[in-house]
C-alpha cells in the first residue's frame, strides 16, 4: 500500500447526546479511490465535516501525508490541499462560474487581476480533466450535474490533492454520474486521492479501490473493492439486523381507491419534477413506490394529498376527481378518507413547538368531536389524545409534554395515531421509518400491515428499498420523474436497482 | 436540528430569564441617568412613587397602560401567526379617526354607551382596514410585512394631518383638530373604582376604556389558546408547512391575524380619543403603537404577561413625567430609552444569557437540563 | 424663464434633501447586501446628527463633529451587529430597539448637557460644513443655462454633498471591482459557501455593519452640520425609513440607489415649494400627498407592480452551521 494520504486515529464526536463519531480509524491511501459507505445516519457527513474543519473533534488526531494536522477551520484543511464537494451545493446563486470558484482565494484585494488569472487557470483544468463549463456562465442557470462540476473546479482550483466528495450522485442523472466517475479516475491518475460517500453500493464496486463501512458512527470494516461484494457490504451496513420481513398474508385487492392518470407536476421554477405519471391503488393492497431520493416522489403524493398543484392530469379518489390542478385541498381530502403520513414530521407533519394532544389533531381540528362552537373542545382533545398514546404505546405517555421532547420514534407514533384512527380508506405514507429506532420500525410496519389487511389502500413511498420490498404487494419504480416500472412486491434487489438506476430507460434511449 | 438549547424548568424560562433580560435593561438605563448626573436610585424611588405614591398618579398609570394592553395585544396576535406588525402606530393613528367620526356624528343624539359600541366597531374596523392592505401584499403578492407595515405607519400620518388641517377641523379654528365631542361622546371615567378602595383621585383621565383593554386581554387568550381560528394561527406562526399540510390557508390566516391586529391596535384610539381628550388631534397615539412591540416581547406575547408589562410601561409614562418635575435634565424621553433597551434584551438578546443561566442549572442539579431525560416541561 | 428658475430652485433643493437619504441609504446597502436587514438606519442617523452637533458645538470643530458622529453611529451598528451576528437575535427587533435608544437619548443628553429643550447649540461657519465654491464657478455664472445651472446646481453645496455621490461610485467599485465587495454579496446569498470557502461570516458581517455606521455618520453629520446648523430632536423625521425605502426601489444596487434619493428628495422639494401653490390641471394639491408618495411608491413596487424587489437571499436570516 502506498503512504496514507489521510489518516483518522481514534476520531470521537457527539452533538448533544448523539455519538455520531465514536472512535474512528481510516486510512486512505494516496492515489486511490476510497468509498465510505453506511446508511443515512450512520456518520458519513459527520466524519467528512470534521476532515474538512467544518466540526471539530471532540477526541482523536487527524494525520495528512503521515504528518498531524490540527484543522480547525476550512482553510486549514484547504492549506493541507483538502477540497470537499458537499451534498448541497456551496455556490452563490446568482454569481459566475468564475466568481464561485475564486471566492476565498481571491489572491488580491481587487478583482481584476485574480479574475484574469482565475480564468486561464480555469481554463487549463477544464482541460486537463474534462470538466468543460462556461465560466462566465451564472450558477442558478446551470443544471445541476455542472454546478456539481463547479464545486470540483473549485477544490482543484484551491489546489486540492485530497478531493472528499459526499454523495455527489444523489443529484445526478445516470450520465451525469457516469461523467463524474470518468473525472474521479481522471483525477486519481493524476495523483489525487478521492474519498467518496454515498449508499450507493454499486458506485462503490463500479468505482473505487478500497471500501470502508460506517454503522451507528463506528467504523466497522474496511475492505479491498476487488476482494468484497455487494452482499458483504450490505451486511455490513446494515449490521447482524433480521431482514425487517414483516409477517403478511397473500392480499386480496379489491374496489380502486385511488387512481392517477397522466399527472405532470412542476416546481416553482417550471422544472418538471412528476412527468405524466399513472398508476392505481386498490383497496387491500399496498403499492410501493421506490426510488433515489429527488425522483418526483415527493412531489408525487404531495400532489395526491393536495399540498401542491399539478399542471395537468386526473385524481380519482373514490371514483370521484381530486381538483390537483385547482383547489384541492387537504382538509377537504381528509373528509373524504384520505389521510396522509408526510415524509418530514418535523416541519410538516407536526408543529414541534406544540403539546402532544394539539399534535393529535393537526388537520383534524376542524372535526366536530374536537369542537364546541368555535372554540376547542381540550377536553375531549386531550381524552381522544391519550388513547392514541395508550393505543399506540406513545412514550412517555404525556399529552401534554411538548412534542419536540418525544424521540423521533415517537413522534412518528404520533403522526400514525393521528392519521389511522380516523379509519381512512386511502393511506398515504412517505418515509414512515426515517430516523426511527428499530422497535418502533416494527411497530409501524406491522401497523401498516394491518391497514392493509383491513382493506385500505396504502402507497408507501420510501428511499429504503428493504422497506418497499418487505411491505409492498406492488413496487412502481420512479425515475426521473416517471414511472419507469412496475415489479411485483417480491422482485429481487438487483432488478429494481437497475430500474432505479433509470438504466433501462437509457438503454431505450440510446 | 439546530436547536442547541437545553430545557429549563418552565419557571426559568417564562420567569427568570425575562426579569434578568429586564434587569439589564433597567441597569443599562441607570447608566444613562448616571451620564446625564443624577442618581439612578434617586431617579428609581422618585419615579415609583410618581407612578404608583397617590391615587391619582395610579390613576394615570393606568391611564397609559391601557393604550399599551391594546397595542401589546395587537402586536402578540401578529406574533402568534408568525408576522411581525410594526404598523400598530399607524392603525392606532386611523383607528382614531373611526372614534370620531361616530363621535362627530352621534354626540348630540345618542348616550355615550351607545356611541362607545359604535366607537369600538368604528375604531376596530378602520384600524383593521388600515392592515389589510399590508396583509393582502403579503399572503398574496409576498411582500415584505414589515417594510410594508412601516410604509403604512407614515402614509397615515400624512393622511391624517391631510384630514385634520383640511377636512375635519371646524371652520375658523386654528388648530388642527376636530371639535370636543359632546357628552354622547366621552367615556364615563374610572377614578371612582381607585376610590372604592381607599385612594383619592381629584382628576385623571382613566377611564372606561380599562376595562375593554381587560376584557380584549382575555378574548385575545381565548382566541389564541380556546379557539380553532387561533390554533390555525399558531400553526401557522409555528410552521408555515404544517399548516399547509393541515389544510389550513395561509393567505387566510395571514389577512384574519393582521386584522385582528391591527382592529386591537386602533382600538387603542379608544382610550386618549373618547376617554381623555375628547376630540381627534395631530399625533395622539405618541408613540403607544411602538410601545406595544417592547411590551408584547416582555410579556411573551401572552395576556397575562402583556397586561403586567404594559403596566410596567403606564408606571415608567406617568412615573417618568413626575421624574421630570424632580430631575428637569430627565424629560419623559427617558421611557422611549427603557423601551429601546427592553426591546433590545428582551427581544433581539433574549438568549444572550442562556447558555450561562443554563450551565448554572446544569451545575446545580444535573437532571433537570439534561438533554436525554426530557422530563414534565410547560405548564 | 420664471418657470426655469424656479425649476433650478427645486432641483437645487432636491439635491439638499437627497444627501441625507443617499448616505443612509448606501449605509444600508452594505449591511443588507451582506445579509443582515437594518430598519435601525433612522436611530443610527439621528445619533450621529447629535453626537456631531453636540462634539462640534463643544469644540467649535467640525472635523471632531465628524469623528463623534461616526463613533457614535458605529457603535451603534456594533450594538446591531452584536445582537443579529453574534447572538443571532431578531435583526427587526435590534433594528426597533435601536432607533428607540437613538431617539430618547438623543433627547435626555441634549436637555441634560445643552439646556435648549433637546437643541444643541447653533453652530458657527468653522463647526459647519459650509458651502463652497467650485473653481470657475463665479465666473461661468454669466454664461447662459449651462454655465448658471453649474454655479447654480452643481457648484455651491458643502463638502459633504460632493462626497456623497463620490461614495455612490466608490460603493459600485467596491462591491463590484473587490474582493470584500465579491465576499459580501456572497455572505448576503449564501453564508455557508463563505463559509466552507474558509472566510469567517461573522467578521465579514461586522465589517458590512461597520460601513453601515460609518456612513450612517456621514449622513447624521450631514443634517445637523451642513444642511442645519445644530441638532434639533427628531431632526431625521424619518429619513432613515425613506433612505430603506429608496434603497428597496433600488433593488440593493448602488446607481439606482442615488436616482431612488434624487427621486425621493424631488418629491420632499416638491411638496416644500408647493405648498399652497396650485398646479396646472389639477388644482392645489395637499403637502402631505408629496409627502407620502415616496411610501406609496415602495408599497406599490413591493407588491410588485412595477418590477420585482427580490432582497438578497439571506437577509434577515442568522447564520447557522447546519446540524
Amino acid at each position: 500500500m502506498a503512504e496514507a494520504a489521510i489518516e483518522l486515529v481514534g476520531i470521537n464526536k457527539s452533538f448533544g447526546a448523539v455519538h455520531a463519531n465514536r472512535d474512528i480509524h481510516l486510512e486512505v491511501p494516496r492515489g486511490t479511490i476510497h468509498g465510505i459507505v453506511g446508511e443515512n445516519g450512520a456518520g458519513k457527513s459527520t466524519l467528512m465535516s470534521i476532515l474538512y474543519g467544518f466540526y471539530q473533534a471532540d477526541r482523536g488526531e487527524i494525520r495528512v501525508n503521515g504528518k498531524p494536522a490540527a484543522i480547525n477551520t476550512p482553510n486549514d484543511a484547504i492549506a493541507l490541499g483538502i477540497g470537499m464537494v458537499h451534498q448541497h451545493f456551496m455556490l452563490v446563486q446568482n454569481f459566475t462560474v468564475l466568481e464561485n470558484v475564486i471566492l476565498g482565494v481571491e489572491g488580491g484585494a481587487l478583482l481584476k487581476s485574480s479574475i484574469a488569472r482565475a480564468r486561464s487557470e480555469l481554463t487549463r483544468l477544464e482541460r486537463e480533466y474534462g470538466l468543460e463549463v462556461d465560466p462566465d456562465a451564472v450558477i442558478e442557470e446551470l443544471p445541476v450535474g455542472l454546478q456539481q462540476r463547479v464545486e470540483i473546479l473549485k477544490a482543484l482550483y484551491r489546489g486540492a490533492e485530497i478531493l472528499i466528495l459526499d454523495e455527489p450522485t444523489g443529484v445526478l442523472t445516470p450520465p451525469e454520474a457516469d461523467h463524474l466517475f470518468r473525472i474521479l479516475r481522471q483525477l486519481k491518475e493524476e495523483g489525487k486521492t478521492v474519498i467518496l460517500i454515498t449508499h450507493k453500493l454499486h458506485e462503490i464496486m463500479a468505482i473505487t479501490d478500497n471500501v470502508s463501512v460506517m454503522r451507528q458512527g463506528q467504523m466497522v470494516a474496511t475492505r479491498k473493492t476487488s476482494e468484497t461484494n455487494v452482499e458483504e457490504l450490505a451486511e455490513l451496513m446494515v449490521g447482524r439486523r433480521v431482514l425487517l420481513r414483516v409477517e403478511k398474508g397473500e392480499n386480496r385487492p379489491g374496489d380502486f381507491k385511488l387512481s392517477v392518470k397522466n399527472l405532470t407536476v412542476r416546481d416553482s421554477r417550471g422544472v418538471t419534477m412528476v412527468d405524466d405519471v399513472s398508476l392505481d391503488v386498490r383497496a387491500g393492497e399496498i403499492v410501493g413506490i421506490a426510488g433515489v431520493a429527488g425522483n418526483g416522489q415527493s412531489e408525487l403524493i404531495e400532489t395526491i394529498a393536495g399540498i401542491r398543484k399539478a399542471v395537468s392530469g386526473t385524481v380519482l379518489l373514490d371514483g370521484k376527481p381530486i381538483d390537483v390542478t385547482g383547489t384541492a385541498d387537504p382538509g377537504e381530502l381528509r373528509d373524504r378518507g384520505l389521510a396522509h403520513v408526510p415524509e418530514d414530521r418535523h416541519y410538516v407533519g407536526l408543529v414541534l413547538a406544540f403539546e402532544e394532544y394539539e399534535n393529535s389533531i393537526l388537520g383534524y381540528h376542524d372535526h366536530a368531536q374536537y369542537l364546541k362552537g368555535p372554540f376547542l373542545n381540550i377536553e375531549a382533545i386531550r381524552a381522544d389524545a391519550r388513547d392514541k398514546i395508550e393505543k399506540y404505546d406513545i412514550r412517555p405517555a404525556n399529552e401534554r409534554l411538548k412534542t419536540a421532547n418525544f424521540s423521533g420514534g415517537n413522534q412518528q407514533k404520533i403522526v400514525l395515531a393521528r392519521e389511522l384512527e380516523k379509519d381512512p380508506g386511502v393511506l398515504i405514507v412517505g418515509q414512515p421509518t426515517r430516523g426511527v429506532d428499530v422497535g418502533a420500525i416494527e411497530f409501524i410496519h406491522k401497523r401498516l400491515i394491518a391497514m392493509r389487511d383491513a382493506g385500505k389502500a396504502v402507497l408507501l413511498v420510501s428511499v429504503e428499498l428493504d422497506e418497499i420490498r418487505s411491505l409492498s404487494d406492488r413496487i412502481l419504480v420512479m425515475f426521473d420523474g416517471r414511472i419507469v416500472g412496475e415489479r411485483d412486491g417480491d422482485a429481487s434487489e438487483g432488478e429494481l436497482g437497475l430500474l432505479m438506476a433509470g438504466v433501462e430507460r437509457q438503454e431505450a434511449a440510446e | 436540528m439546530s436547536a442547541p438549547y437545553a430545557k429549563l424548568p418552565a419557571w426559568a424560562d417564562y420567569g427568570l430569564i425575562p426579569l434578568i433580560n429586564l434587569i439589564v435593561a433597567f441597569a443599562v438605563a441607570g447608566l444613562v441617568v448616571l451620564l446625564v448626573g443624577e442618581n439612578p436610585f434617586r431617579a428609581a424611588v422618585i419615579l415609583v412613587d410618581g407612578a404608583f405614591g397617590r391615587g391619582q398618579n395610579i390613576a394615570y398609570t393606568l391611564f397609559y397602560a391601557t393604550s399599551f394592553i391594546f397595542t401589546g395585544l395587537a402586536v402578540a396576535v401578529a406574533f402568534h401567526g408568525g408576522l411581525f406588525n410594526i404598523g400598530g402606530e399607524g392603525q392606532a393613528y386611523v383607528g382614531g379617526l373611526g372614534v370620531a367620526l361616530v363621535c362627530l356624528a352621534f354626540d348630540g343624539i345618542l348616550p355615550w354607551w351607545v356611541n362607545f359600541p359604535l366607537a369600538i366597531l368604528g375604531a376596530a374596523a378602520i384600524g383593521a382596514l388600515w392592515a389589510l392592505v399590508p396583509a393582502y401584499l403579503q399572503a398574496r403578492r409576498g411582500s415584505h410585512i414589515v417594510i410594508t407595515t412601516i410604509m403604512f405607519n407614515f402614509i397615515a400620518a400624512s393622511l391624517m394631518v391631510y384630514l385634520l388641517v383640511d377636512v375635519l377641523k371646524p371652520v375658523g379654528s386654528m388648530s388642527p383638530q376636530t371639535r370636543t365631542f359632546l357628552e354622547g361622546g366621552q367615556l364615563p371615567k374610572l377614578n371612582f373604582l381607585l376610590e372604592a378602595v381607599g385612594f383619592s383621585v381629584r382628576s385623571s383621565p382613566f377611564n372606561l376604556s380599562f376595562l375593554l383593554a381587560l376584557v380584549c386581554a382575555f378574548l385575545v387568550w381565548l382566541l389564541i389558546w380556546r379557539t380553532r381560528l387561533g390554533y390555525e394561527i399558531r400553526t401557522q406562526g409555528f410552521s408555515p408547512r404544517a399548516a399547509r399540510y393541515a389544510g389550513i390557508g395561509e393567505a387566510r390566516i395571514i389577512i384574519i391575524t393582521m386584522m385582528i391586529s391591527g382592529a386591537l391596535a386602533g382600538m387603542m384610539a379608544l382610550n386618549p380619543v373618547m376617554g381623555d381628550q375628547n376630540r381627534l388631534q395631530l399625533d395622539f397615539v405618541t408613540g403607544a403603537g411602538f410601545v406595544g412591540i417592547a411590551v408584547a416581547l416582555m410579556g411573551r406575547s401572552h395576556p397575562a404577561g402583556i397586561v403586567p408589562a404594559a403596566i410596567l410601561f403606564g408606571m415608567l409614562y406617568q412615573g417618568g413625567a413626575e421624574l421630570a418635575f424632580e430631575m428637569p435634565s430627565i424629560s419623559r424621553d427617558m421611557i422611549v430609552i427603557i423601551q429601546g433597551l427592553v426591546i433590545l434584551f428582551a427581544g433581539a438578546l433574549e438568549h444572550m444569557f442562556r447558555p450561562s443561566i443554563q450551565a448554572l442549572f446544569a451545575s446545580i442539579s444535573p437532571g433537570t437540563t439534561g438533554l436525554g431525560s426530557p422530563k414534565r416541561e410547560g405548564v | 424663464m420664471d418657470y426655469f428658475n424656479t425649476l433650478v430652485v427645486i432641483l437645487d433643493s432636491t439635491i439638499r434633501l437627497s444627501i441625507p437619504l443617499l448616505l443612509a441609504c448606501l449605509a444600508g446597502l452594505y449591511s443588507e447586501r451582506a445579509g443582515i436587514f437594518d430598519i435601525g438606519l433612522e436611530g443610527k442617523m439621528l445619533a450621529g446628527a447629535f453626537a456631531g452637533a453636540a462634539a462640534a458645538a463643544v469644540s467649535g470643530s467640525a472635523w471632531i463633529g465628524l469623528s463623534a458622529a461616526l463613533l457614535v453611529s458605529t457603535f451603534l451598528a456594533l450594538v446591531h451587529g452584536f445582537a443579529s451576528i453574534t447572538h443571532r437575535g431578531n435583526q427587526i427587533v435590534s433594528g426597533v430597539a435601536i432607533n428607540f435608544i437613538a431617539a430618547g437619548s438623543t433627547i435626555i443628553l441634549g436637555q441634560a448637557w445643552f439646556s435648549q429643550g433637546g437643541r444643541t447649540p447653533s453652530l458657527g461657519a468653522d463647526a459647519r460644513f459650509t458651502a463652497i465654491t467650485l473653481p470657475g464657478a463665479e465666473a461661468l455664472r454669466d454664461v447662459p443655462i449651462v454655465g448658471y445651472l453649474y454655479y447654480e446646481l452643481v457648484s455651491g453645496h458643502s463638502a459633504l454633498v460632493y462626497f456623497a455621490f463620490a461614495m455612490v461610485a466608490f460603493t459600485w467599485w467596491v462591491l463590484f471591482r473587490t474582493r470584500f465587495g465579491l465576499r459580501l454579496r456572497a455572505v448576503g446569498e449564501n453564508p455557508a459557501a463563505v463559509d466552507t470557502a474558509g472566510v469567517s461570516v461573522a467578521w465579514l458581517r461586522y465589517r458590512a455593519v461597520i460601513c453601515t455606521g460609518i456612513l450612517c455618520g456621514f449622513a447624521g453629520t450631514y443634517l445637523a452640520l451642513a444642511q442645519n446648523a445644530g441638532f434639533v430632536k427628531d431632526m431625521t423625521a424619518g429619513k432613515g425609513f425613506i433612505a430603506l425605502a429608496a434603497l428597496i426601489f433600488a433593488k440593493w444596487r448602488p446607481v439606482p440607489a442615488m436616482f431612488a434619493c434624487l427621486l425621493f428628495g424631488f418629491l420632499d422639494a416638491l411638496s416644500i415649494r408647493m405648498q399652497g401653490t396650485p398646479l396646472p390641471l389639477v388644482g392645489r394639491v395637499p403637502a402631505q400627498f408629496f409627502q407620502a408618495l415616496p411610501y406609496v411608491l415602495t408599497v406599490v413596487l413591493l407588491a410588485g407592480f412595477i418590477g420585482r424587489a427580490i432582497p438578497p437571499r439571506a437577509g434577515g436570516v442568522p447564520y447557522v452551521k447546519e446540524r
